[in-house]
């Protein structure tokens, strides 16, 4: 092999350089991630092992019987009836979205996008509001169908 | 839905079934026309009922104004056209919305005739002054429009328009039961719907 003093040093530079992450990091693990639990609530909807692993699941199922079934009510493995509704319902306990809901979405870099819509406990007093000049008067009344 | 615009007319200018609704359901208040967001709203007799309306109205007519919202077309358009069937009719007859589901293609808004549909070109969120937590808002890209207060309808409650209105002017009830208040109250009444001749079968009547 022609340069081979060259080349060989290269690869090695090269690995070691692309693999650089791994060596820093080698041995430390990021530390696990705490969710702060609710302290006047000892039950949730389910098991915690349950809620752990398939509260996405379960989230997607009440989405599904709410809002196309019109069903509202879940009956939990003891029998106990629950209001679906993640706003209304499982925020009720879980008081802070920072420090519940993030703190493991985080850790494992999910960004699911129910709070596009649905308003977080921090977020209940609203909003920076845009100044506008008057209310409803101006926008509803005397003026032509906009879409038609 | 009857709405009584005899009694609409006697407390011009009232508004209290459109504050109703879009605090409930935190529909922002967009100044720009060309962004706003309504669910129900206020609308002129020609435009609300263009193929009924002439030029030679009587003044009664002409000055009056009309509460529109969603007419729960019995054969709705939006329905028809929605690609990810984001858009459904319930069994009970309402029209009804799946925000998680709505792609934004707007198919919707021009299928419906009576531009009860509402694009968000924008986060809603900042002109939201008060709003309701109980209920989530919309986000950027998606279409929306009054969902006939499913919710409330669900905890046993009337729709946000009917409870605000002190008046009396809006009802609500089963038109497929004949014996139902709504049904008498038709039988008694001269009621006009807006465009019927599309053959949409809109549910929402006027006592003119």
């Amino acid at each position: 092999m022609h340069d081979a003093g060259k080349v060989i040093p290269g690869i090695i530079a090269f690995v070691l350089f692309v693999t650089v992450p791994f060596w820093t990091n080698f041995g430390k693990a990021a530390p696990k991630p705490q969710p702060e639990l609710p302290k006047e609530y000892k039950k949730c909807v389910e098991s915690k092992e349950f809620m752990r692993r398939e509260h996405m699941k379960l989230l997607r199922k009440w989405r599904y019987d709410v809002v196309r079934n019109n069903m509202r009510v879940y009956i939990n493995s003891e029998g106990r009836l629950i209001n679906m509704s993640l706003q209304n319902e499982c925020l009720r306990c879980h008081t802070s979205k920072k420090k519940f809901c993030d703190v493991c979405h985080d850790y494992v870099a999910a960004h699911p996008y129910c709070w596009n819509c649905h308003i977080p406990p921090e977020e209940k007093k609203g909003w920076a509001t845009k100044e506008v000049k008057s209310l409803t008067e101006e926008a509803s009344s005397k003026q032509p169908a906009s879409h038609h | 839905m009857v709405i009584d615009t005899r009694v609409c007319k006697k407390h011009e200018p009232c508004e209290e079934c459109i504050k109703a609704c879009h605090h409930a359901h935190n529909v922002p208040l967009i100044p720009n026309k060309k962004h706003e967001i309504k669910w129900i709203w206020k609308e002129e007799f020609e435009h609300a009922f263009p193929d009924t309306a002439h030029e030679y109205l009587d003044e009664y007519l002409h000055d009056r104004e009309f509460i529109v919202l969603c007419n729960h077309c019995e054969h709705p358009p939006c329905v028809r056209v929605c690609p990810t069937q984001a858009t459904f009719k319930r069994e009970d007859g309402i029209v009804m919305m799946d925000m998680h589901r709505c792609i934004g293609c707007r198919f919707c808004m021009a299928a419906c005739p009576y531009g009860s549909r509402s694009f968000n070109w924008e986060d809603p969120r900042p002109y939201i002054k008060n709003p309701n937590p109980r209920y989530p808002t919309r986000m950027k890209g998606v279409v929306e429009k009054c969902t006939f207060c499913t919710e409330r309808l669900a905890e046993g409650k009337l729709p946000a328009c009917v409870e605000a209105c002190k008046h009396g002017a809006i009802m609500v009830g089963d038109l497929a039961d004949p014996h139902s208040e709504i049904n008498k109250v038709l039988r008694e009444h001269f009621t006009l719907r807006r465009k019927v001749h599309l053959g949409t079968g809109p549910s929402v009547f006027y006592i003119i």
